[in-house]
Parts: C-alpha cells; structure tokens; sequence
C-alpha cells in the first residue's frame, strides 16, 4: 500500500489541479488576512479582548473587513471544493483508463487501491489546510505583534483537524460517486450538486419546512416562536456546512457560548467573557462526533462497493 | 499425472444478470506452451481470464492455476501470473520508466533490482529509447509493447494475454507475435486469448475454441483439423493430367475410402486413414500422369468456420 500511497501523492503534488487548489488557497488566505487587517481593530474592541479578557490572536482568523469576508468563510468554502477536487475521480479515472485491471492483476489488496487514495487524499488535504494556518498565523503575528497563547493554538489545532475531518468528508463522498458512477463528469457533477444543496438552498429550505410544519403569525406565542426557530435549527444541522461553521464559531469565537435558542430575558443575565476551552467543546462535541462519523460512513459505503463491484472494463 | 499444469478448471460457470457467460468450462493449459483461447466476441473469453485471475468469483466450479485457487489465494496467483488486459491503460502523466517502476514497486522488487529489470524489458520489447518519454504520448503500437513490458517485469511463470494484437499495424503485430512464441523458452507459458485466427495459428500449440461460454473444441491445431472437418477423417487430393472414369472406380474399392469426388482435373478422397500409397499405387496402376499430390492441411479457419456455421 505504501506504494499506491507514494504513488498517489506523486500525482496530486505533481498535477495541475493541485497548483491550481493551492493558488485558491494562498489567494484565500490573502484575502483573509486583508480583512483581518481591516476587521481586526474594532472587532476587538467589540468583544472586550482588549482588556486582556479575551483572544486576540484566533479574532484573525474570524474578524471581516468592510466588504472582504473572514478567514474562516473562505476555509469553509473552500475546503469542500478540495475535498471534491481530489477525490471525484479517484476510482472511475482508473477505470476508463484501463488502469484499474492492470492495477489489481498485481498482487495488492484490493483495498489497499481505496485506502492508499483516500490517505493519500488526507495528507494532500492536510498539507494545504495547514499551511494556510500556518501562513496566516505568520503574517497575522507580524502584523498584529499579539503571540497566541497556549489555549489559542490548541483552539486553531482543533480547528485544523475538525477541517481535516470535514474536507474528509467530502472527499469521502467524491470518492463514493466516483465508485458509483462510471463517467467521470457524472461523479463530479452529482458531488457539487449536493455541496450547493447543503451550502445555499438548505438555508432557505429549513425556515420554508419550519414555518409549514409550526406556522408563526404576529400573535404567536413566545413558546410558539422558540418551537419554530428550534425546528428551523434541528432541519439545518442535517446540512454538514452548518455543523462545521457552528463548530467553528464556538471554537474560534470562545464567547459564544450556546448554540440554542436564547431569549432575551435569558441574554441579558450573560455574562460576556469567553468560556473555557472544556465548554467550547463540549458544545461542539455532537458536531465533531457527527462530522467524523459522516466521513466514515462515506468512506466505508465506498469502500464496500469498490470491493464487491466487478472489474471488467466495459 | 507427469505433466505440470499451469492451468486447469473444473466446470468453471460465471453468470451476469442471469445469463450464463461461461458455462461449465473444462480445460487445461501445460507449463511452457502457448495455449489460444478462440472464439467470437462475447463467448466469455475475458470473463475466463478474470476468473482465472481472481478478479471476478466464478458462480461454481473451480480453477487451479500454478497450484492455488485464484478464489481463495488470489495474491499468491497475482505474483506468478502477468495479465495484459485488452484495453491496456497506462498513467499518461508518468514515463514508461515510472509506469514500470510503479507495477515492480506492487510487486516488492527489490530496490536494486527494479532499474536493472525495467532496462531488461524495456530492452526485450524495443523500447529502450522511450524510456522517459510520458506514456500519453505513446502510440497504440508503443503501448501494447509497453503492456508486455510490464506483464514481464515480475518475471511471472504465466503471462495472460487478452488480445494483444487488437490496433496493431502488421509490422507491430509480427514483432508481438514474434516475442510471445520466444517466452516458452524463458520457462514461461502463455495463454492467449483472441479471434485472430491467423495469429493463433502462428504462436499456438494447442488451442481451445470457446463459443458461447463451452468449450467446443480443444487440441493442437492438426488433431483439430482432422476432427473437425472430416470426422477423424483424412482429405487427400490427387491432381491427375486426364482423370479417367475407370480409375475413380478403383479409388472407390480401395479399402478405408469413404467417398470420392472430381472437380475437374482433381480428385478428392476423403478416407478413415492415411492411405496415400495405395492412393498413388492405384493412380499409377490406372496409367494416369500423376500431378501432384498431397494431404490437406487445415487452416484454423477451416476449424474455426465449420464450428460457427454450425449455430
């Protein structure tokens, strides 16, 4: 296997995709850390970090400038369109290459073809989404002369692994099409569909579904809103876009400190000060647990019918 | 049994959607010939080979080949057994030399040992030039040479061709044809699958006509002939300057002589056994001027004909 994987690392580093991905991400990047350099100011005063209460270092990562918006949202754009960009062909280029016979009339595993793509596919994942950290905690630190503190970059590496996880998962769900459907533009195709699906018409499709099943009027009842609004939530965290910016937030914005409904009888007894690290993920821990579990079960749904299905060319 | 078997099966059956692809296949290659597998599109030839491969589970009945079960030890057959699959396809993004590579990396090549072995085989099928040219610039000829270069490179015991010759030009063809008769005496036996007749016949020693999943027909080509077109019969024509009425009557009373024909100045004698000397005694006994006269040697496609005109 570890050949495939060596392999297979060759061929993304090497690709014209890969260089294509990677410039989107430094531009992204770019982008982010100018928003940062706009944004950062005056969203730290807004959340009091100046006054030594809060986090300085990860507001770069989540403050947006005038028109340019945060780092964060470029990430969460841009991390499925990777995960899909490396695994959308995966299987079925092998195939109407002619190379997949050839590949398993040698003496690997059948498996070992899936595994060594799917891991080669993590660590390119991983390469770039960490460098992208890495760049802009550079530069942020040149520019903003704040050092992270030892919580922040626990913060940002749980961060780092929670959009490992969830490039995995698209690409787990690429590699799942491209096991599927023969052609390749068909795999590819039917992986943004469903990106687009989760990523813009969820969020209008969860309140149109809410508003149906709990109608609300200007008389409703404050138990009759917060029903509404919950249902609105539970609909939209079937989209895993929104888990992962829900998870995000709390981790990077540790002052958010509930994702549920909050009234305003409730707010205004809040105190506004960041909440520990061991809360934060407490509250994203369904989220983690969720995005790790879709992975696998992409993974492993691909994986079953790479292994049963037939190998002849045609 | 003295003689080795690179491949047997015993009632090998696979089924697609219902359809019985291969039906209860029975037969046997030896070590160190070159076995064709013949038979229209669709007769189950590739599935065969997947079979034998391990690639696809056979629906019942078993396949032996070199020893193991391909069902069940599959990676212990795909070390011994080099596959060139119709459609070869190589990574067109990588040299011939990293595609070889790659295959002798699957295959646990010793490190030291791969650069030397790619040279070997690159050397072996003429392409030693286009070693680091990008595969996607290869031609169809190039490629196929290619396909048996990287079928060799882990010096298997059994070498499974799925028609190689298929987009040959005649030139590529005679120097592929030319490889696959030399690898017998490498200690390597080949299984070549194709419906090209004129190529099996050249490289073959035994073959096995496949038509609709069975095998109609299998032995060396001559044994084939006689089987096939005269009933274990032989045919042998006598060409005569004046054939005359009285000698067709004396071939006819010949003992084993079955039936006689004239077409013009030829005489066709179909006969159980080889009776040219009496033939000849009789002709020249009649005073006829002898031409020429010989035993008819089948084609393959006399064989392979007279089995598909039969459905």
């Amino acid at each position: 296997m570890v050949a495939i994987v060596r392999k297979e690392l060759a061929d993304y580093f090497t690709s014209i995709r890969f260089f294509v991905l990677f410039l989107l991400v430094l531009l992204a990047s770019a982008a982010g850390l100018y928003a940062a350099y706009q944004g950062v100011r005056s969203a730290l005063l807004e959340t009091g970090a100046v006054t030594g209460r809060g986090f300085v270092f990860l507001t770069l990562f989540t403050s947006s400038g005038e028109v340019i918006p945060a780092l964060i949202f470029f990430i969460a754009i841009f991390v499925p369109i990777i995960g899909i960009a490396l695994g959308f062909d995966a299987i079925n280029s092998e195939r109407s290459g002619g190379t997949l016979s050839r590949l398993l009339s040698q003496p690997v595993y059948r498996d070992s073809v899936i595994n060594g793509k799917f891991l080669a596919g993590i660590v390119t994942l991983a390469v770039m989404v960490t460098t992208t950290v890495l760049l802009v905690s550079g530069y942020g630190l040149r520019m903003i002369g704040v050092p992270p503190t030892a919580e922040e970059i626990i913060r940002l590496f749980i961060y780092l692994v929670l959009t490992i996880v969830y490039g995995a998962f698209w690409m787990g769900l690429a590699i799942l099409f491209s096991v599927v459907f023969r052609r390749i533009a068909a795999s590819l195709l039917v992986s943004i569909a469903i990106w687009l699906f989760f990523a813009f018409f969820m969020s209008m499709i969860a309140p149109a579904l809410a508003n149906a099943v709990v109608p609300v009027s200007d008389t409703s009842t404050e138990a009759v809103l917060i029903q509404n609004a919950e249902l609105q939530q539970t609909l939209s965290r079937i989209s895993p876009n929104v888990l992962f910016d829900e998870a995000t937030t709390v981790l990077l914005s540790p002052v958010v400190r509930s994702l549920g409904i909050i009234t305003y009888s409730q707010a205004i007894y809040m105190i506004p000060n960041p909440v520990s690290l061991g809360q934060s993920l407490l509250l994203i821990w369904p989220h983690l647990s969720i995005l790790v579990s879709l992975s696998v079960v992409c993974f492993a749904i691909s994986y079953v019918l790479f292994m049963r299905q037939e190998i002849r060319a045609t | 049994m003295t003689e080795e078997l690179a491949i047997e099966t015993q009632d090998l059956t696979k089924n697609y959607d219902g359809v019985t692809v291969v039906d209860h296949l029975n037969f046997h290659v030896r070590e160190n010939e070159v076995f064709g597998l013949l038979g229209p599109n669709g007769a189950g030839k590739t599935t065969t080979i997947l079979m034998l491969l391990g690639l696809t589970e056979p629906a019942s009945g078993m396949a032996r080949v070199c020893g193991f079960n391909p069902t069940r030890e599959p990676l212990k057959v795909k070390r011994i057994v080099g596959y060139l699959p119709e459609e070869v396809g190589f990574y067109d993004n990588l040299t011939a030399r990293e595609n070889l590579k790659f295959i002798a990396e699957l295959n646990n090549v010793d490190k030291a040992e791969i650069e030397r072995r790619i040279d070997e085989v690159l050397e072996m099928v003429d392409l030693s030039d286009e070693k680091n040219v990008a595969t996607g610039k290869f031609s169809r000829g190039m490629r196929q040479r290619l396909g048996i270069a990287d079928v060799l490179i882990k010096q298997p015991k059994l070498i499974i061709l799925d028609e190689p010759t298929s987009g040959l030009d005649p030139k590529g063809i005679n120097q592929l044809l030319d490889l696959i008769a030399n690898l017998p005496k490498m200690g390597t036996t080949v299984l070549l699958s194709s419906h090209q007749l004129y190529q099996v016949q050249r490289v073959c020693h035994n073959i096995g006509i496949l038509s609709k999943g069975r095998m109609v027909i299998e032995g060396s080509i001559a044994e084939l002939g006689r089987q096939a077109l005269a009933g274990g019969r032989y045919l042998i024509e006598v060409e005569t300057a004046e054939p005359k009425a009285e000698l067709i009557d004396v071939l006819k009373k010949i003992k084993g002589v079955e039936k006689v024909e004239t077409e013009g100045n030829l005489i066709k004698i179909s006969t159980d056994s080889d009776l040219r000397s009496q033939i000849s005694k009789a002709v020249v006994d009649s005073n006829a001027p002898l031409v020429q006269m010989k035993v008819h040697e089948f084609s393959l496609d006399d064989i392979y004909m007279k089995y598909f005109k039969e459905e």
